[in-house]
């Protein structure tokens, strides 16, 4: 197991490799370069010329991607922002404690609850509930998360007011940003789970094991649950992939200090280093949680442990 | 010659067959029905716009009509410019489709080539392929979108091709599969034995014995698509004011959710809507083509 | 005499009811079984022999399967109105079944030594110890020719054999009084399909375990079977002891075509004459006699009704050749 872990590991940095490219290369089709976007189209072209320099933006493409991969290995430097000239890396590590919180919180919750009601809705399939729970799942799965958030916002911040309406000051700052991400994170954990089980509960093995004369318990939690949850592990990685995605819109929404906000205003300010900078460290965030969701796997499909090792 | 008719109608016979058996299917579930009505209305929507309420009431402001609360003669009200939020939507509902249609389809013709290519294929070129889908996925999607947009500047053209970029990845990922397990099976073989082009095959045998997942998938992306679309636009990264896409709408109302709350209702509900109609209409198709599913 | 029923199943009739149709998989079928007999269940895909199985366990899909009618006693009790627990502790206990496909029959995600055991807990009466239950697990393992150090391996470890023995130590664990197989050998190469037939007889022999061999194949029947039963449609359309069928003079015109379908060596095989025709629809039976559409001797009453029984001693055939006829002897 240790060998496959550390195995997953190494074929995780040439992951990461080709990601810091890719973005590299999306950012540094922005047009324009760093001189004239700080100091302005009216400025002097040596002005501009030299703070090129300064930003390394005279040297060619390869050679500007080695030394930014360089610095991040090595110092840890993620370039200085266009706009506050301060280095990005501090920026984004006062914010990064908030989005992450949010992120896994949503994904924690969303895959818990989806997963059990999807086990639950297939295992009373036909019922009232499996229907019920069905379209809501649907209705949430195609709500729009950030319309979610505003119409929670209205209603229990505004009309009720019960809870603050944005910012992050308190634990209940973080209720309405939470339980909006988790009615649409739950609602796709819920019908992938709800499908795979169906379709597990109808395997040759699951009669196999009714024939042992096991209860319905028992070949439910015992071996469906088992084998579908292989399919619904990937799921919670993907969720929190999109709820990352959703966080993103969700920050804008309730106003939070995270990455998402920064990324947005970053973007509006053409600040290259800081958007460079936040879709990387949210890209190996969800590469971690990815290789962190393969580790799983392999722990519960001894099929795949085998193939790894 | 006469043979060889005979095989065509027969084909063309069974192919008719086939989809009125879909359709059979599919009619009877009373969800997958709703969700195609739904899309039925909102797409005649879309077409019709110009005919149920001219573009310029859309941006036409007027001054003295300001939050205008839903009344006879502004069905949805108006925004903070006096606009007539009634005929933003019946025209939002052109970019939404729009968006959602084109970047799946764009993904779903760019992804299947390459997809087909690779699971037919295999080797060094399948190989390179699926390394570069694997950083590509590595960015959850809507950051990837974010980042192109980022670049390129905020404006339709380059959200869909943003999005476009963002959904392509499992596409392939999907096709790839799909092809490589139709690949396997023996009636390929038996089109190689009888001296079949690979290309030809591709087109003629592999994917059309392929289409079920990737017409639900596609169905599927429409909608995922449409969510996002209006992710972007709302944060401003997607469709610019003053043009109405649900999403910009959101965004330009949002500051007057306490005086005009009404403002926030429709256009959520627009999208909600349309994404639903898809995804109805998508769980039914998949039903429907693969009634194993369902006992 | 009249044998000792351990097993019997009166006028069986199940149907599947789906939105379309109302499939009609098994019509009246009556057959019985004594302590350590084997009853071969021989027709073609679809005649019902799995859904006769299914029923003695009550295992069929709750909510399209319905017993229409009929009993089924075990030991000399009915087994339809127990409730789902006291027919659980029946199920691997007391008769226990090898599902077809040995590839799909295991759970791919735990040891086989675990589904061995699992059968041993469920049903462990004498409180057995956890050491106990091990012992036994590799005792059955290697009883099926496995050597006990691969308990801990997972099914993908087995070859499709290997898999079989496994599903088959699993249905034998609890020493079941009544095994049915079903169709335990087609997924099987012929060199290993021989293997575990020879086994199966040998714990049979050992075990003395009454058992109702599913098959198509009379390859198989002739092996190993006691009593046959051809099915067709639904229903039993001739029943005897092993010789009876293989060697009596009388038989139901679709055993004679079961018959000449099988190669044989001993005869010209391009004599080899299929039944012409398939299988009727299950939702749509022609009256009459159900065979009649497919049969060479068909007369205008087969397919007007349905044909009286013709017995001699404990052969019985369904068709209208022999109704009203003595029995030879």
């Amino acid at each position: 197991m240790t060998r496959y872990v550390l195995k997953r590991l190494l074929l995780t940095i040439p992951v990461l490799l080709g990601t810091i490219f890719l973005v590299f290369t999306i950012m540094s089709l922005t047009p324009g370069d760093p001189g004239t976007l700080i100091l302005g189209a009216t400025a002097k072209a040596e002005d501009i010329a030299k703070l090129n320099a300064e930003f390394g933006y005279d040297q060619p493409f390869f050679a500007r991607f080695f030394n930014y991969v360089g610095d991040i290995v090595l110092h840890f430097d993620f370039g200085e922002s266009y706009r506050t000239r301060a280095p990005v890396f501090d920026e984004i590590l006062a914010r990064f404690p908030n989005t992450l919180r949010l992120a896994l919180l949503s994904m924690v919750i969303s895959s818990a609850i989806g997963t059990f009601l999807g086990i639950y809705s297939a295992v009373k399939q036909y019922s009232f509930v499996d229907s019920f729970m069905t379209v809501m799942a649907m209705v949430f799965a195609c709500m729009p998360g950030f319309w979610l958030g505003l119409m929670l916002m209205l209603l229990f911040a505004v009309r009720l007011q019960w809870l603050p309406v944005s910012g992050l000051e308190n634990w209940q700052s973080y209720i309405l940003p939470v339980v909006t991400s988790v009615l649409s994170g739950a609602a796709g954990t819920l019908r992938l789970t709800r499908s795979t089980m169906l379709e597990t509960i109808r395997q040759d093995y699951i009669r196999t094991a009714r024939a042992k004369g096991a209860s319905e318990r028992t070949v439910i939690w015992r071996h469906a649950f088992k084998n579908a949850l292989l399919p619904v592990i990937t799921s919670w990685g993907m969720g929190f992939g999109a709820s990352l995605g959703g966080t993103i819109i969700i920050e804008t929404v309730f106003a939070i200090p995270g990455l998402g906000t920064l990324i947005v205003t970053a973007i509006r300010q053409k600040d290259v280093p800081t958007v460079l900078a936040c879709t990387l460290f949210l890209s190996v965030m969800f590469c971690l949680i990815m290789l962190v969701v393969d580790i799983l796997y392999a722990f519960i499909d001894p099929r795949v442990k085998a193939k790894m090792k | 010659m006469g043979q060889e008719t005979n095989t065509r109608e027969y084909k063309k016979y069974k192919k008719e067959s086939q989809v009125r058996e879909i359709w059979r299917r599919f009619r009877k579930s009373r969800v997958a029905m709703i969700g195609l009505i739904l899309l039925a209305c909102i797409i005649l929507v879309a077409i019709f716009a110009d005919v149920i309420t001219p573009y310029e009431r859309a941006i036409e402001q007027h001054g003295a009509d300001r939050f205008t609360p839903p009344c006879g003669q502004y069905l949805f009200g108006t925004d903070h410019l006096g606009r007539d939020m009634f005929a933003r939507i019946v025209h939002g509902s052109r970019y939404s489709l729009l968006i959602g249609i084109s970047t799946s389809l764009l993904s779903l013709v760019i992804g299947g080539l390459i997809g087909a290519f690779c699971g037919y294929y295999g080797g060094a070129f399948d190989n390179l392929v699926m390394r570069l889908m694997d950083v590509l996925m590595s960015v959850p999607p809507v950051l990837l979108s974010l980042a192109v947009v980022a670049a390129l500047g905020a404006d339709l053209k380059n959200l869909l091709v943003a999005m476009t970029i963002s959904c392509v990845p499992g596409t392939v990922r999907l096709v790839r599969s799909v092809v490589i397990s139709v690949a396997d099976q023996d009636y390929i073989e038996a089109a190689h034995s009888y001296g079949g082009g690979d290309w030809r095959i591709i087109l003629k045998y592999v994917l059309p014995n392929a289409m079920g997942p990737i017409i639900v998938s596609t169905t599927m992306n429409i909608s995922a698509m449409i969510l996002s679309a209006a992710g972007l636009s709302f944060i401003g990264m997607g469709v610019q004011p003053p043009a109405p896409e649900w999403g910009s709408l959101l965004n330009e109302s949002r500051a007057h959710m306490f005086e005009a709350p009404y403002l926030l209702y429709v256009p959520g509900i627009c999208i909600l809507l349309t994404a639903l109609g898809f995804n109805l209409v998508g769980d039914g198709l998949r039903d429907a083509l693969d009634p194993k599913l369902k006992d | 005499m009249e044998k000792e029923k351990f097993l019997e199943v009166r006028n069986l009739k199940v149907v599947y009811q789906t939105d379309a149709a109302t499939v009609h998989a098994v019509n009246h079928i009556s057959f019985s079984l004594a302590r350590g007999e084997t009853l071969g269940l021989v027709g073609e895909t679809g005649a019902g022999k799995t859904t006769t199985a299914l029923s003695i366990l009550r295992l069929l899909p709750e909510r399209t399967a319905r017993i229409q009618e009929g009993e089924i006693l075990f030991e000399g009790n009915s087994l339809l109105p127990l409730s789902e627990a006291e027919m659980r502790k029946i199920r691997g206990e007391k008769i226990s079944m090898i599902f077809q496909d040995p590839m799909t029959a295991l759970n791919p995600v735990i040891p086989v030594g675990r589904q061995i055991a699992e059968s041993l807990i469920l049903h462990n009466e004498q409180g057995l110890s956890r050491d106990a239950i091990e012992e036994l697990v590799e005792k059955s393992l290697e009883m099926v020719g496995i050597p006990a150090s691969r308990k801990g391996e997972y099914p993908h470890q087995f070859s499709g054999g290997m898999k079989q023995r496994v599903v088959i130590a699993i249905a034998l664990a609890c020493n079941p009084d009544l095994l049915i197989a079903d169709e335990p050998t087609t997924a099987l190469d012929v060199t290993i399909q021989a293997q575990v037939l020879r086994m199966m007889k040998d714990l049979r022999e050992r075990l003395g375990t009454a058992m109702i061999m599913i098959t198509h194949d009379l390859g198989i029947v002739a092996q190993i079977c006691d009593y046959v039963g051809v099915m067709y449609a639904g229903e039993i359309v001739e029943y005897g002891r092993m010789e009876d069928i293989f060697d009596a003079p009388r038989h139901h015109p679709y055993t004679l075509g079961l018959f000449g379908s099988i190669p044989d060596l001993e005869s010209d095989a391009r004599r080899l004459t299929p039944i012409e025709g398939l299988t009727p629809d299950p939702s749509n039976l022609p009256s009459g006699c159900k065979f009649s559409p497919r049969c060479p001797q068909c007369r205008d009453v087969c397919r007007q009704k349905a044909p009286d029984i013709w017995q001699n001693g404990q052969h019985r055939i369904a068709c209208h050749l022999y109704s009203g006829k003595e029995a030879q002897t």
